[in-house]
């Protein structure tokens, strides 16, 4: 079925489509069209869940937490402060390896209070073992919580569905909502080996000392690591089902482009008529734009990056006292690498400002000019 | 009609509680009462470590360990989870310290609470944060010292009335327990087992180490403090309904204080009034079941 939805709407639709069973979740703009609508589909029987309507962000985590320990396939949304106010649970979730999805909104943090896009909300939570997936058009965001069960349930990792505020949360776009039989066929009902079970008394994350506590942060690492390929492996047979597949990255003309753009969500979208008109002009210039952001794809950066002769990643968020997220770790990533390209760390967009096409084109431009980067970061038309 | 306590035992030895702890007492009981298809939650509390270290347990049932606020919201998600997979027949039971749940804990319980979800929630009541080494928390009494209350700035603020706050989210069933009285504790979680919605129950919890208390007194405390009018018993039907568990003859404050170290420093004055708050609210609650004794008797005569 063919239908026009917000980014919002795709997150419940792709909920729905995923058979959610529980939903714990508490409003905040930008998300609340997506709380809004589960509720409808729960109230009118679209979907068989259980809606619990909490009291704040905190709890919606705990009531997913509990869900899906005892065994229910669980969905939350949330957005900047509801995100931040999780942080102690997201932590829970992912140590006590619950497969929750939940998408968030990306939107900046307050002082002074803002509603608009930008992404230090999430990358905020890159640590806490959360598999984050950055999408750029309102369909890969439905697609992406049914991809995002798929992958979660099998490394027993919560997944964090990503996107714009406003920029995706609000647009409509023309979306193929697939048919719940082949969602099905794709995500099967689950059976978490590890739930609560009367049956089988067990206590879950208790006191552990340093003698074990080691070796389960490894195991950790060991599925984070393994989702890698689950992400593109879950992708592929996407892509064969609905005739649209995801990757780790999207790349767009980046064959025999010597200089590489690398950005995320709706500014990677932006890039692309850039790319292509600096094409026509005979600059050869190409595009990454990074989907998978935890784990990072740093094999994949590597050999996608290795060699060019300039790099310029553009950060809508940052860290301060260092640079952007996405800058650091596509550096990270080619520090030991031979043919190691020069990379320019532009910050861009803070805020919801909009960054439109002449701006990601100066981006370009000012790096094809330099030999070498000035600084860790450059800003773009910063009022000073 | 006489009530017994279940043979049946589900928490099985070698936890670790110190001795002549209450809150192992509480838990043995209930966990007669609940029986062996209960799933509980636990927050940060004496019972996450009393439970015994990774990969031991000593309650017997599924237990899901959680961060410190969340015990109530904790225990609704699991119910969610059951119902969403037609799991019916279950005891979900959220089992936190006065801490967790007068303090930290109470905006998630009373977000559970509100909604009226299907949990049993047990607050066994130490009066302070005895697992991170006696400090004060808004459970602890009028009075009292503790690591954060030292004697010369002894508590100077009256216990939360936690069962008044339950009471008025309209909740279905609120009762007071104490491990000297464990026919009335198991009763009392027979009813909650057999009604719907959120259940809360407060019991008293001796603390040996926290009181500065022998512990082979601890159950005479717990008695004490009921017969002192210090912890009454009483139970709260629909938010509004009073109901005396037990209406025992006064005996003398010092009685109940003079045994535990924690109120050694009260002068006579200071006990005294101390006496007339526990009897101002002891008034209170009678006169609120003398007011609520025409609900029960039509209770009473519908059935």
């Amino acid at each position: 079925m063919q239908k026009v939805i917000m980014g919002n709407h795709a997150l419940s639709w792709g909920a729905l489509l995923s058979r959610a069973e529980v939903i714990a979740a508490y409003p905040i703009t930008p998300q609340t069209e997506v709380v809004e609508l589960l509720s409808n589909m729960c109230a009118d029987g679209d979907l068989d869940a259980q809606f619990i309507k909490v009291e704040s962000e905190h709890s919606a985590m705990a009531a997913s937490m509990g869900a899906s320990a005892a065994g229910a396939r669980t969905f939350t949304a949330t957005s900047a402060q509801g995100l931040a106010l999780m942080h102690e649970v997201l932590h829970w979730a992912t140590g006590a390896r619950l497969p929750i999805v939940m998408g968030n909104i990306n939107r900046a943090m307050a002082p002074p209070w803002t509603i608009w896009t930008e992404q230090t909300d999430s990358i905020s939570e890159r640590d806490t073992g959360w598999l984050q997936i950055y999408t750029s058009s309102i369909q890969e965001i439905l697609d992406s919580v049914i991809q995002a069960y798929k992958v979660a349930e099998q490394v027993y990792l919560p997944v964090m569905v990503v996107l714009d505020s406003f920029v995706l949360s609000h647009t409509n776009e023309n979306c193929d909502i697939p048919d719940q039989s082949k969602v099905d066929a794709y995500l099967p009902k689950f059976e978490n080996a590890y739930k609560l079970d009367v049956n089988k008394p067990a206590a879950y994350g208790g006191l552990t000392g340093p003698d074990w506590y080691y070796e389960l942060r490894y195991k950790i690492q060991k599925d984070t690591e393994r989702s890698l390929d689950l992400f593109v492996e879950t992708g592929k047979e996407f892509g064969e089902m609905f005739g649209r597949e995801y990757g780790l990255v999207e790349t767009y003309k980046l064959d025999d482009a010597d200089t590489v753009l690398v950005s995320s969500a709706s500014i990677a979208s932006t890039a692309r008529p850039v790319i292509d008109a600096m094409r026509e002009e005979g600059h050869k210039v190409g595009l990454i734009r990074v989907r998978v952001f935890r784990p990072f794809p740093s094999d994949l950066m590597r050999k996608l990056l290795e060699g060019r002769k300039k790099v310029l990643v553009v950060d809508r968020n940052i860290s301060f006292g260092m640079s952007g997220a996405f800058y650091e770790e596509t550096k990270a990533a080619l520090y030991n690498v031979k043919n190691s390209p020069p990379m320019w760390g532009y910050i861009a967009g803070l805020g919801g400002r909009d960054v439109p096409t002449n701006v990601v084109r100066d981006m370009i431009e000012q790096t094809m000019k330099e030999d070498h980067p000035s600084g860790d970061i450059i800003w773009i038309g910063v009022k000073k | 009609m006489k009530y017994t306590i279940p043979a049946q035992e589900v928490m099985c030895s070698g936890h670790k509680a110190c001795q002549g702890c209450g809150a192992a007492l509480a838990m043995r009981y209930a966990l007669k009462a609940l029986g062996p298809r209960t799933i509980m939650t636990f927050p940060a509390c004496c019972w996450s470590v009393i439970d015994g270290p990774f990969p031991y347990s000593a309650v017997g049932v599924p237990l899901f360990h959680t961060a410190f606020e969340t015990a109530a919201v904790v225990a609704s998600g699991i119910r969610a989870g059951l119902d969403a997979r037609g799991e019916k027949d279950v005891n979900v039971v959220a089992w936190a310290g006065d801490g967790g749940t007068f303090d930290i804990g109470i905006q998630a319980l009373s977000g559970t609470t509100e909604r009226n979800d299907n949990i049993i929630y047990v607050c066994y009541d130490n009066e302070a944060y005895m697992n991170t080494g006696v400090q004060r928390s808004s459970a602890t009494p009028w009075g009292a010292v503790t690591t954060t209350t030292p004697p010369r700035h002894f508590k100077k603020e009256r216990k939360k009335d936690m069962m008044a706050i339950l009471a008025a989210h309209s909740i279905p069933y609120t009762a007071s327990a104490s491990v000297a009285y464990p026919e009335d504790f198991i009763k009392k979680l027979n009813y909650a087992k057999s009604i719907e919605g959120t259940k809360f129950l407060h019991i008293l919890a001796t603390c040996p180490p926290g009181w500065r208390s022998a512990p082979e007194i601890a159950v005479q405390l717990a008695k004490l403090a009921v017969q002192t009018h210090a912890f009454p018993l009483y139970e709260i039907h629909e938010g509004r309904y009073f109901k005396m568990s037990m209406n025992p003859a006064k005996k003398p404050l010092t009685d109940y204080l003079k045994p535990q170290g924690r109120f050694r420093h009260l002068t006579e004055e200071q006990v005294a009034d101390m006496d007339r708050m526990i009897d101002e609210r002891y008034s209170y609650l009678l006169e609120q079941a003398e007011r609520s004794k025409p609900y029960f008797d039509a209770k009473k005569e519908t059935k």
